[in-house]
């Protein structure tokens, strides 16, 4: 539409403007994490001090940090994407009874606080001895992810082809057969969204592992980074170098899928 | 949902197999976890909120007392409060926000409409701890924040955002704000880029402005994504744990303690376990509330 070259001058302005709100507060993190750590390295002189980041991996102990986050992330991205698959593949695609209840069933997950269940999830597992376990803290989150998962899938394979289903059913594939080698590869786009968005989801939590490992065994890295900022009070260099460091994973992948993420928490949020 | 067994029923060719027990086994790992670690402790959670328990000893049966204290006690109530607040900064701001720029951006073809969506998205994927982190620096009482202030003479404004009675709630919220509009607007968006250009077009040869074009013809047709954003935010405001854990803890004194920061205080900090999980019922009680007015309103045309 055509619009005057005022307008759209205003227009300019309005987003440039609320670009810089958006990446102010981030640029400000970046500098610090960059900036001198005190001021004897400021009188050092430079401007730009990058050794602050293998620093603070270092005091904050984000190695090990990470390397949980890590070993949490793929545990619940792979087992809560393979039991979506399989979950929102029933649902998808067959007919039998309960089908709607289980499915309002896992809806009522997606929108059920942690804050909910955490609570006499934490003494339950505490007397099966699951607290302060790698398992104690994905298992939660691999039920979450399920639901959410679950719902995502059934949506996929509602609108992929049910021709192509039944076309492969008449040649004799079995339902196992059609689901790996007819429909999981032709979905590889609706499941890298959900791989991502789970991905994302786990290594950003912060109030299970929180609670799920109170002797800290299990600390994840958005865990390392409060701590940190609760123990590590001089200066804020090292500090805002650990925060870039925690968020790094998701907004690099970010950076190069957005289009995965955004469509994935829009059609997601929107539910039919 | 309620498209859902009609499209497929619609022609007797197209339906899938009646397939009871495979569905079921398809089914079992998904329902097995999910029922084990999110649907059973949500029952344990009803359950032990009828209970007086410290965590370790015995548990008496109290009834619904602890639902009681919610109501009596003020530090509670207070929280409930709060939380209302950030559903402002959450939700209504966002929305108001994401409005009018999602209205700009979808009348004029601005070039690097694809970068900006992604840069205001950012937000939403970056970690709330390190979103915590950031904004606690950017409000110090020597941050940037008052930094700015002082440079443009407005020096009288600086205080310290998170040690202040009065303005760190709205501190807090404001950083839900930055979190949240780039949510709403890329949802409004994609709404507003469904009505025909021609709608436009039409009005503009009726002599309708751009504000009467707004409310005419942009604003009717994204009702429905202003009833998901409005959905997502409001229960996101609800929710608000990390942000509160790491900025100010509930502080100062308790001015901007929520919800979910006193069941946790509660629970793993007080060995009051009935009152937190009391609390955590009635927040989801709140939640799903929320979405069933919302979506009502949404619905009605």
């Amino acid at each position: 539409m055509k619009v005057s070259p005022i307008e759209r001058g205003a227009n300019y302005l309005v987003l440039i403007g609320f670009a810089l709100v958006v990446l102010g507060p981030i640029g400000v993190i970046v500098t610090m994490a960059f900036g001198p750590k005190d001021a004897s390295a400021a009188r050092e002189g430079g401007a730009f001090h990058p050794e602050n980041f293998p620093e603070a991996w270092e005091i904050g102990r984000f190695g090990q940090y990470m390397l949980t986050s890590v070993v949490v992330a793929t545990i619940v991205v792979v087992v809560s994407v393979l039991a979506s698959i399989l979950a929102g593949y029933a649902l998808g695609t067959m007919r039998f009874r309960g089908a709607t209840l289980v499915f309002y069933v896992f809806l009522l997950g997606i929108m059920v606080p942690t804050e909910a269940f955490i609570v006499p999830l934490y003494f339950d597992l505490r007397v099966l001895g699951l607290t302060n376990t790698v398992w104690g803290v994905a298992l939660p989150q691999i039920a979450m992810s399920i639901a959410f998962g679950t719902y995502w899938m059934r949506t996929y394979f509602r609108t992929s082809s049910l021709a192509l289903i039944e076309a492969a059913r008449l040649d004799g594939a079995s339902s196992m057969r059609i689901l790996w080698q007819v429909l999981v590869p032709i979905g590889r786009p609706a499941i890298l969204t959900l791989v991502l968005l789970v991905f994302m989801w786990t290594w950003n939590e912060f109030l299970i592992p929180l609670v799920m490992s109170p002797n800290g065994a299990v600390r994840t890295a958005p865990l390392g980074l409060a701590f940190f900022q609760g123990q590590y009070t001089q200066g804020t260099a090292l500090l805002a170098a650990g925060a870039v460091m925690v968020a790094l994973p998701v907004v690099l992948l970010y950076v190069f899928l957005q289009r995965h993420f955004i469509k994935g928490m829009i059609e997601g949020a929107v539910r039919e | 949902m309620s498209d859902g067994t009609t499209t497929v029923g619609r022609s007797a060719t197209r339906r899938p197999a009646r397939s009871g027990w495979v569905a079921w086994a398809y089914l079992a790992p998904a329902l097995l976890i999910y029922g084990a670690f999110l649907l059973f402790p949500l029952g344990r959670a009803a359950q032990y909120s009828l209970f007086e328990w410290d965590g370790l000893g015995e548990s008496t049966f109290v009834g619904l007392d602890n639902y009681v204290e919610i109501l009596y006690d003020e530090r509670l109530r207070e929280a409930f409060w709060h939380a209302l607040v950030l559903v402002f900064f959450y939700a209504v701001l966002p929305l108001a926000i994401g409005l009018v720029l999602a209205a700009l951006l979808t009348r004029s073809q601005v070039r690097g409409l694809g970068f900006f969506r992604s840069v205001i998205f950012l937000p939403q994927v970056i970690a709330m701890v390190v979103v915590a982190v950031t904004w606690r620096q950017i409000y110090a009482p020597d941050g940037p924040l008052n930094g700015f202030l002082r440079l443009i003479g407005l020096d009288s404004l600086t205080r310290p955002w998170l040690g202040d009675y009065t303005f760190t709630l709205p501190a807090v919220g404001l950083i839900g704000t930055w979190v949240c509009t780039g949510l709403v607007t890329v949802l409004l968006m994609a709404g507003m880029s469904r009505v025909p250009r021609e709608l436009y077009e039409a009005a503009r040869l009726d002599g309708s402005g751009p504000v009467r074009e707004f409310f005419a013809i942009t604003l009717p047709t994204v009702r429905g994504e202003i009833t998901v954003a409005l959905t997502l935010t409001i229960v996101a405001a609800l929710k608000t744990f990390d942000l509160v854990y790491v900025t100010t803890s509930g502080g100062p004194g308790t001015s901007t303690t929520v919800p979910s920061y006193e069941i946790y205080r509660r629970a793993f900090q007080l060995g009051d376990v009935g009152v937190a999980t009391a609390v955590g019922i009635v927040l989801t009680i709140i939640v799903f509330a929320i979405n069933g007015v919302v979506n009502m309103i949404g619905d009605r045309k």
